[in-house]
């Protein structure tokens, strides 16, 4: 592999025809993913984060679906890609798991013959005996005892983590170069999410396997990223290294999020920060900047777009979409002391 | 705060049988959903009951409003006796005891207007009809941060952070003494669960009300609590003060839980997997 990146998303955008008008789902994304890398895409729904990531394999096209700019995995061009040459990356170069793994097995098979027909459907020629095996070395390898003997459970026998577990094996199955990991460990107990999190770790450390994760959570991003996308209302508002986004946030909506995290390792607040209002809908974006609404730093030029650019002279690679200047940020994201958003004047 | 309490749950149990057979049900065994638990709330404070799932702890916060019949044990609200009360017996206490729920969503009649259920248990209880209803309901809506303007819509109208507004109109409606909230931010976009944690703590202040706060997030929960419970399979393992169960907790299994809630802060978290080894 060359010193390019695995994965280059260039200016991506997702467009759907819907009942009450077109809405931009992804609205110019670009982001570039290295081997080992964890590029976490953070924000709230209706951001964008996973339509970008579904966009990326293929799962968005539709006839109602509007879809424009680059995806190149190694040299390859995915957004034009027939859907012969996508089944074969799906599995083979991008693995992919959900929030639920449910929705991924099917209930009526044991989850070992769910693995071994995933093997066995991309790897041409594989006996059935091997394919098994690898199955159990997969499950194995993923941290679920016994799998000698739950190779041969079915979905429902299994515990919550487990099955993550095991939708992570059958990812795993090819020997992916990217995972795509939505919302991995929201419906998990805590306790189990560290578990997935730290196995999530070695698999990028020991297969040096590129991991684009989406989450609401800054806490899971803060254990695990490399780097950051903040996305809001379709569009990245902020990228950047993790301790640039947590330690040097440039955009008001990541001093909001930041702002209103509960922490068990600090003081409580009196009140906790909050950011006003709601998500804005797709359909009804405001004019300029999507953030402006429930922003307490809104001034006249946020009527007008800011473009997705790098503000910070020491920081080429740190971009933000807001007007504020460098200087003026700094000063306006600390609320007594902490980063956060301030309540909005009334 | 002195006097009697509330809230007095003993020794509350409830067990669901596992049964087996196609014609004859026989109970094979139980599952020991709250399996022996004691509390107490006193009026206007808030008690954090956190665990994870199947811990036991939405059971135990429906079987103490009686939604679910305890198998035994007692349950006393402002001293008297409630635990197996009838439906009807335990009508007029449903001013009191009142439960806001995790899901927006499944939690509102999506057929009935915003004003029909938000007015609904005021219509019930016979505390207010007509104009005077509709002027009640109306403030109520304004009161959780909505608008009386709402009052002809319907759920599907608003988002889910709205939705939760709607659910604790409802609930205070009647001005309770006593909210079980079951998960109530869960369900929520991270923006908007600030909102309804301090919409919650202003209607404390301004109603005196006490919540049982029931949540897996140990974060949220040390955040509204004064004092904090932790159930783990079926019995409470720990409780105390809110600061004090988090910073200096006794029981491994409140360890293990604080140790596995991730800490949005880089350098605290590389610092914390270096000191596990898991760097």
């Amino acid at each position: 592999m060359s010193a390019g990146p695995l994965l280059a998303v260039r200016d991506l955008r997702v467009g759907f025809a819907t009942e009450g008008g077109r809405v931009q789902a992804v609205d110019g994304v670009s982001f570039e993913l290295a081997p080992g890398e964890v590029l976490a895409i953070v924000g709230e729904s209706g951001a964008g984060k996973s339509v970008t990531a579904q966009t990326i394999i293929g799962l968005t096209r539709s006839a109602n679906a509007r879809i424009e700019g680059s995806v190149r995995l190694g040299g390859t061009e995915l957004i034009d890609a027939g859907d012969e040459e996508l089944r074969k990356v799906r599995g083979e170069r991008v693995g992919m798991i959900f929030q639920d793994p449910m929705t991924s097995f099917n209930p009526v098979y044991r989850i070992g013959a769910q693995i071994v027909e995933a093997i066995r459907a991309h790897g041409g020629g594989t006996s059935k005996a091997d394919a098994r095996e690898r199955a159990i070395e997969l499950l194995n390898s993923v941290g679920i005892p016994n799998a000698a003997q739950r190779v041969d459970a079915y979905p429902h026998e299994f515990s919550g983590g487990m099955r993550q577990r095991a939708m992570i094996a059958m990812a795993l199955a090819l020997e992916p170069e990217v995972l795509i990991a939505d919302e991995p460990t929201t419906a998990l107990d805590v306790t189990v999410q560290a578990q997935i999190l730290a196995l999530l770790a070695s698999l990028n450390r020991e297969r040096a396997l590129a991991t684009i994760l989406i989450t609401h959570d800054l806490g899971v991003v803060a254990e695990v990223a490399d780097r950051v996308l903040v996305m809001y209302g379709g569009r990245v508002v902020e990228q950047g290294t993790l301790d640039e986004i947590f330690y040097d946030p440039q955009h008001p909506y990541t001093w909001g999020l930041l702002g209103s995290l509960t922490r068990i390792d600090r003081d409580r607040p009196e009140r906790l920060p909050q950011i006003s209002g709601a998500p804005p809908s797709l359909l009804d974006l405001p004019q300029g900047c999507s953030f402006r609404p429930r922003c307490p730093h809104e001034f006249g030029r946020c009527s007008e777009l800011p473009g997705l650019e790098a503000r910070l002279a020491d920081a080429p690679s740190h971009l933000d979409r807001c007007w504020l200047t460098p200087e003026g940020k700094r000063e306006r994201r600390l609320v007594e002391g902490e980063i956060g958003l301030e309540a909005p004047a009334q | 705060m002195s006097g009697a309490p509330l809230l007095e749950v003993t020794d509350l149990v409830k067990h669901f049988p596992v049964k087996r057979g196609l014609l004859i049900d026989r109970t094979v065994d139980q599952v020991r959903a709250v399996d022996g638990v004691s509390l107490t709330v006193q009026a206007g404070e808030t008690l954090g009951l956190v665990g994870e799932s199947g811990s036991g702890k939405s059971t135990l916060g429906r079987a103490v409003l009686q939604l679910l019949e305890p198998t035994s044990g007692s349950v006393r609200f402002e001293g008297r006796e409630i635990a197996g009360l009838s439906r009807r017996a335990m009508r007029p206490l449903r001013r009191e005891l009142q439960m806001v729920f995790q899901d927006p969503y499944a939690s509102l009649n999506p057929r009935k207007r915003i004003g029909q259920i938000v007015g609904e248990p005021l219509r019930l209880q016979g505390v207010a009809k007509g104009g005077e209803l509709r002027r009640e309901v109306q403030s109520l809506l304004e009161r959780v941060g909505l608008s009386p303007e709402h009052y002809n819509r319907f759920p599907h109208e608003f988002s889910g952070g709205q939705r939760q507004r709607i659910g604790i109109a409802r609930a205070i409606a009647l001005r309770p003494k006593l909210i079980v909230a079951d998960e109530p931010v869960s369900a929520l976009d991270v923006s908007i669960r600030a909102q309804i944690v301090n919409l919650l703590a202003d209607l404390q202040e301004e109603l005196g009300l006490a919540y049982v706060f029931v949540a897996h997030d140990i974060g949220i929960v040390r955040h509204v609590s004064d004092r904090i419970a932790v159930m783990h399979e079926g019995k409470i393992v720990e409780e105390g003060p809110a600061e004090r169960v988090c910073e200096q907790p006794h029981d491994a299994y409140t360890k293990q839980l604080l140790a596995a809630v991730p800490i949005p802060d880089p350098r605290e978290a590389r610092a914390r997997r270096e000191k596990l080894g898991i760097a």
